[in-house]
């Protein structure tokens, strides 16, 4: 726990320092969306690497968390911590509601039913016009206030100022997910994915604990709504789309359900992929649909699986192994 | 949502045979679609998204042969024969890699075989509207009754959808290949000790799913133009049917069309506001109440 502690704040430190290294603003920003998408795929992975449920509807909560940042932060006068706490609250209320409906079923029904739920959240907020601005969504740009330190104020309007925002708040994110899934709460969701049935013979009650972990992953997957809502300055009806559902799936593909930060691995692959090739061709849909094909075929366990499995990486990597392995491989 | 204008519907000839001839196009045209699509995942256990995009390359292709002047006719033989070859060598070449794979799997290789399908066709017919004619056989003088209007190509589709229900109960009921087909759907290892080809078996529903899609895309062009991302609308409606329904039931995917169409074509009158939150809604309902789906069975 206190070496994850440290880790964190070493990480936090290390990554905040890089944007004093005169990097181009592009590249901060490339790695602000990354760590943005990463966090939303890891809050994802809860369901889906830990406790075995396929959610097709996680965008219902990216799109809430990034609305009630956004509506906040335009119509009244609160801070940005303030509002990003709302929206916490407010997409686990949701992620409560959804999830005491959708856990009642399994597999393929669940995942059906979590993308029927999105889709009502879609039709609801495109509909509530006075409020959302319905297909247009908020547009005109989110007021972002400088944040208050006891000394001094932040101003995230600037592209460095920003980055470090995200790299805080994200990590700070993933050091809370980390440190539950490696409690007894995080067993018990791995005892769910393995067996369900016998894990309720042990006296669990089940069920209670998949709306949890629905609503632990839901309140964090509207944290990085919310975040990608304060660096676009809007939010629009296409963060609910359940297209955009399957997008933090891939990257739990891509990266391996069975590691702590492989999602985030898989973030980062599929935003470089998706940017480098939309500035080529419109078609980038071929190559990055192929791509998933592929891995589906070939690479089942995902990039980061095959690193860490790899001779390289335990021959070469095994000091940052018995340093880091509790963080980057949690099981 | 508004009743009155409902109940002023019930009570007024025209409306309402309009309301059942609108639902009952929706009915067969979404029976025909989720039907292929509950085939496939009651015997491969593979939820196919893919299915939507198969219906959209039908459409596509039904553009082109039609521009090719082989007629409407000729048209849906040409292009109910190419999509069952199609979805046979994509059952052999990668559906069948991940059976019995994680749901997971299954789900995002058949998500991407969507984006591929999209930018090819794209690719290939670009990104415009691709208008079909109604074809000349049935763009006559409407049917005029008792002050309703209800155009010929309905009657058309609606006669079709019944005729391709009949004709998949009696292949379920009635051939030995239908029988097999259900029994493999029960347990497929029995199957095998008995001697049929269980994987050819596979590859055959597979395809003619894909050409259910096929026939419903046949069917639709002429209404709805060949677009890029068609399929995403009839891919999600599908799913609602199957699962209304009862998935890998064709009764209940005739069921679900039917409360489908029914709550489409009514929203129209009373709740026009709510009418792409109506099919969600019904479905979590339905889930509610009865998780299984109308026809499902209890696992």
């Amino acid at each position: 726990m206190l070496g994850k502690v440290f880790f964190a704040v070493l990480a936090v430190v290390g990554m905040s320092l890089v944007s004093f290294l005169g990097f181009s603003s592009f590249i901060l920003e490339m790695i602000t969306q990354i760590l943005i998408l990463g966090l939303f795929a890891v809050s994802l992975n809860i369901l889906v690497g830990y406790t075995g449920m396929v959610s097709f509807g996680h965008s219902a909560f990216y799109g809430i968390g990034a609305y009630t940042v956004g509506i906040i932060l335009k119509s009244t006068s609160l801070s940005i911590p303030t509002a990003m706490a709302i929206a916490l609250v407010f997409s686990g209320l949701a992620a409560a509601i959804i999830g005491f409906f959708c856990t009642r079923l399994t597999a393929i029904y669940f995942a059906m039913l979590t993308l029927a739920f999105s889709q009502v959240v879609y039709a609801i907020v495109t509909k509530l016009e006075s409020l959302t601005g319905g297909y247009q969504g908020l547009i005109g740009g989110i007021p972002k206030p400088p944040i208050e330190l006891f000394f001094f104020s932040w101003d995230i309007r600037t592209v460095s100022g920003f980055y470090i925002f995200t790299v805080f708040t994200v990590i700070l994110c993933l050091l809370c997910i980390n440190v539950l899934l490696n409690s007894p709460f995080g067993c018990i969701l791995k005892a769910i994915k393995e067996n369900s049935e016998r894990t309720s013979y042990v006296g669990i009650n089940v069920r209670g604990f998949q709306i949890t972990a629905f609503i632990v992953s839901g309140s964090f997957a509207g944290v990085s709504g919310a975040l990608m809502a304060l660096y676009i300055s809007g939010a629009y009806p296409d963060f609910i789309f359940w297209t955009t559902s399957a997008e933090p799936i891939f990257m739990i593909l891509i990266g391996g359900a069975s590691t702590f930060l492989g999602p985030v691995i898989g973030a980062m692959f599929l935003f470089l992929l998706t940017s480098y090739l939309s500035a080529y061709t419109q078609f980038w849909g071929l190559v990055v649909g192929g791509a998933i094909v592929c891995f589906t075929v070939l690479l089942k366990k995902g990039l980061t699986e095959i690193i860490v499995r790899s001779r390289w990486y335990h021959s070469w990597g095994g000091f940052l192994k018995s340093r880091f392995y509790g963080f980057v491989k949690s099981r | 949502m508004n009743i009155i204008a409902i109940l002023n519907c019930f009570t007024n000839p025209s409306c309402l045979i309009m309301v059942l001839v609108n639902t009952l196009i929706l009915t067969m045209l979404l029976f025909i679609i989720a039907s292929g699509l509950s085939l496939i995942f009651g015997t491969l256990q593979i939820m196919n998204f893919a299915h939507g995009s198969l219906y959209m390359l039908a459409s596509y292709l039904t553009y082109t042969a039609i521009r090719l002047g082989i007629g409407f006719g000729g048209a849906l033989i040409f292009v109910l024969i190419a999509m069952g070859l199609f979805g046979y060598f994509l059952e052999r070449s990668l559906i069948r890699r991940v059976y019995g794979d994680s749901l997971f799997y299954q789900l995002l290789m058949t998500y991407g075989l969507v984006l591929v399908l999209d930018d090819l066709v794209k690719i290939i017919w670009g990104s415009e509207y691709l208008a079909v004619a109604i074809p000349q056989a049935f763009d006559k003088q409407p049917i005029f009754f008792m002050g309703s209007v209800t155009p010929i190509y309905s009657i058309f589709i609606i006669a079709v959808g019944l005729v391709v229900a009949i004709i998949l109960w009696a292949f379920f009921q009635r051939t030995s290949l239908g029988k097999k087909v259900m029994a493999l759907s029960e347990d497929q290892e029995m199957l095998q000790a008995l001697g049929i080809n269980v994987p050819a078996m596979y590859s055959f529903v597979f395809a003619l799913g894909t050409c259910l899609a096929g026939l419903g895309g046949i069917l639709s062009v002429p209404l709805t133009s060949a677009y890029p991302g068609m399929g995403f609308n009839i891919i999600i409606y599908s799913f609602i049917v199957v699962v209304i329904g009862g998935l890998g039931d064709i009764r209940g995917a005739f069921a679900g069309a039917f409360l489908l169409g029914l709550v489409k074509s009514l929203s129209v009158i009373g709740f026009r506001d709510y009418e792409e939150l109506a099919p969600f809604a019904l479905m979590a309902i339905v889930l509610m109440v009865r998780p299984e789906g109308i026809f499902g069975k209890k696992h």
